[in-house]
């Protein structure tokens, strides 16, 4: 095992997948002069050259679009969207033709190609750069969505995605860049089969008192929201959900199942929320087990601001998520810390 | 008061004839083989035939949804689809039928998918504004304005990393060069060398928005000079003219790696869909759209019948073939079954993961 920053995994292996298959190649906004505006690209270019690393026009729609078509000839373009605020400009491209495509024309042609975009608030970065509208493609049939959230996750999911043929939006987010986490030694080699299941979430920590939920940034911040609680003796299960789509529901109520009670945490708003899907889906495969309502913890609902002090009380936090969790448990009656 | 769909002014228009061709054969016609010039009229004939079938299906509902016919197209779809090579590639928007046909589609399977059967081509998925067919190269039909540019600037890209000598062609209306993908997807074409040709066909109205109405540069073709993009404008009417003007451009941008655009207009003969009396247009601007001056049909027909390739005995033969095989289209259709339910979930993704919902609308999320 070696200690990687999440950075570190998605460039590494972008440049294995691209050694292991001349099919693959990257495009987008500042990915190669530049070597990406979060230097996920770094040297891609000097290596592999201008044919295989794209430099596009800031014309979302247009090369968003180009990569579609390019993979229904059969090439798996890695489509770099410098945030997902801006894949709203591509939002007809993704939507109406890429998750279309295989199944409007009867399964005749398949879209194997990958949107990596990181999504992300508390960067001080104002409403129009802060969001997470990962959402309205986990709405979509015909898209898959992965959320990594370790660097050992990004590395086998990228993988993952570039390697299957279907359409995957690919969801990083601007507060995991520089995270760090152990990878298997080979995770940068072209040969490394190290490939995730899309579709499965994961039981990252394993609890009894209550179940939290999270997925990208969330997921990590969930983790350390355990570790706290720990400490005051409240036994937290973690899951990962690692998919938005398709959703693994089975693993978070199987896992509400043992704790009988549920926490949401999500870097998004809650109004028609992935909260709420997931709200859904535990009362009506865990309604017996449920002791207490299933908490949301997400965004404050307004245009994300500038300011710190503002952006910060916007944002879910460790303390907010834990009040969160105390909360739901005192109300069952069980003890909180 | 401006006719807004008169023929383009000040254009240059270009019409058969203007290439030198050393062999004669039929009057009129420079070199042209009369066997091929048959051919051209029986096509586009059919294309006349098969929408005219495609209305009556539709208004008796045996066809479903949005329904839009190259009524009056037809010898700019025919003149288009002869300059492609078999191996070149195809993108259209949702008014695709004849060029389906043309690209070579079996009009049986055509006519099957407009009735949502199993042996449509794309199996009922699709749809009238939807065909599509890998064999043949003629990858969609799309139902939204503007989506296939970028998907066949992707192709061109495609075609252009591996080194081929494929050519992509990107047919769309007028009313698609105000929107967004056509600037971004000539500007990347052009950028990038791909060999693509972009085909605008101006029938003066977007829906029932004319030319004028909507483009500040109402001449089309000259709109690709903003990328550097040579266009042409061809009488869209007048089939050898569109076959010529086509096979040039395209034989140019498979040559020197680079798109072209190209502008045919002519009549869209009736409404913007089946469904649509297209009231919005004057008695003139109606009878226009349908005089026989400005039918590509009729014109073509007193052409070939004036230079003696036509005779009265061939037009019954043509016509009496093209009818029987688009009422066998129409009966293959009929009989096709409609397709089973339990393949709803057979197409959603092509590589199959844990987790695809299967559920129908009233089942439980958690099944048992």
């Amino acid at each position: 095992m070696s200690v990687i920053t999440y950075r570190q995994a998605l460039r590494d292996t972008l440049h294995a997948e691209m050694v292991r298959d001349e099919n693959v190649l990257v495009m987008g906004e500042e990915i190669g002069v530049f070597e990406g505006s979060y230097k996920i690209t770094e040297g891609l270019l000097k290596e592999f050259g201008p044919r295989r690393v794209k430099d596009t026009p800031i014309a979302e729609e247009g090369f968003v679009g180009a990569a579609i078509g390019a993979a229904m000839l059969g090439l798996r373009p890695v489509v770099e969207l410098m945030t997902i605020n801006f894949s709203l400009i591509a939002i007809d491209q993704i939507i109406n033709h890429a998750a279309k495509i295989y199944g409007m024309f009867g399964g005749q042609t398949s879209v194997p190609m990958v949107i990596r975009t990181p999504g992300g608030g508390g960067q001080q970065l104002g409403a129009t750069h802060s969001q997470n509208i990962e959402l309205f493609y986990s709405f979509i049939p015909g898209l898959k969505v992965l959320a990594p959230s370790t660097p050992a996750e990004a590395s086998s999911m990228l993988r993952a995605a570039i390697r299957d043929d279907d359409p995957v939006l690919f969801l990083e987010n601007l507060g995991l860049y520089n995270t760090k986490g152990e990878v298997p030694e080979d995770y940068a080699q072209p040969e490394n089969d190290d490939v995730a299941t899309i579709g499965r979430a994961a039981v990252t920590r394993e609890g009894t008192d209550i179940t939290l939920i999270g997925y990208s940034r969330m997921a990590m911040v969930a983790t350390q929201v355990a570790e706290r609680l720990a400490k005051e003796d409240i036994s937290v299960e973690v899951v990962d959900l690692r998919s938005l789509r398709p959703l693994d529901r089975q693993t978070f109520v199987d896992s509400v199942k043992k704790t009988g009670a549920a926490v949401v945490c999500e870097d998004d708003w809650l109004t028609y929320g992935i909260g709420a899907e997931i709200a859904a889906s535990i009362q009506e495969g865990a309604f017996d087990h449920l002791d207490a309502p299933v908490r949301r913890v997400a965004m404050a609902e307004v245009p994300m601001p500038y300011a710190k002090p503002l952006e910060t009380a916007a944002l879910p936090s460790i303390e907010s998520i834990s009040t969160a969790i105390k909360e739901t448990l005192s109300a069952v009656g069980k003890r909180v810390g | 008061m401006a006719d807004t769909t008169a023929k383009p002014k000040g254009a240059a228009v270009r019409s058969a004839g203007t290439r030198r061709r050393s062999r004669k054969s039929a009057p009129g016609l420079g070199a042209e083989k009369p066997e091929a010039l048959l051919d051209y009229y029986r096509r586009m004939l059919f294309i006349r035939r098969f929408e005219e079938r495609t209305a009556q299906a539709y208004t008796q509902a045996r066809i479903g949804g949005y329904c839009h016919l190259n009524l009056g197209e037809e010898a700019t779809v025919v003149g288009l689809l002869d300059a492609l090579h078999e191996n070149d590639y195809l993108f259209t928007n949702y008014r695709d039928h004849g060029y389906a046909i043309e690209k070579g589609m079996d009009p049986k399977r055509v006519m099957a998918e407009l009735y949502g059967r199993s042996d449509g081509v794309s199996k009922g998925w699709g749809g009238s504004m939807h065909m599509y067919d890998t064999k043949t190269r003629m990858l969609g039909g799309y139902g939204i304005v503007g989506g296939q540019l970028p998907l066949a600037t992707g192709a061109a890209l495609a075609i252009s990393y591996r080194g081929g000598d494929e050519v992509v062609m990107c047919q769309m209306g007028d009313g698609t060069t105000n929107i967004g993908a056509w600037h971004e997807s000539l500007n990347i074409a052009k950028l990038w060398n791909l060999p693509i040709v972009f085909v605008v066909i101006n029938n003066f109205t977007g829906m029932g928005t004319t030319v004028e109405m909507s483009s500040a540069e109402p001449e089309l073709y000259k709109r690709g000079s903003a990328f550097r993009i040579e266009g042409v404008r061809v009488d869209g009417r007048d089939v050898l003219a569109v076959r010529d003007t086509a096979a040039e451009l395209v034989e140019r941008a498979r040559k020197e790696q680079t798109p072209f655009l190209l502008e045919a207009w002519s009549y869209r003969q009736k409404g913007h869909s089946v469904v649509d009396p297209a009231k919005y247009r004057t008695d003139e601007q109606r009878e226009q759209a349908r005089s026989d001056e400005n039918d590509p049909i009729t014109l073509f027909e007193a052409r070939l019948t004036e230079a003696g390739v036509l005779t009265d005995e061939l037009r019954e033969e043509i016509a009496a073939s093209v009818k029987a095989e688009v009422t066998e289209a129409a009966d293959f259709a009929e009989n096709s079954p409609t397709p089973d339910v339990s393949t709803l979930f057979d197409y959603t993704y092509a590589t199959p993961v844990p987790n695809e919902s299967r559920r129908m609308p009233a089942d439980p999320v958690f099944a048992e």
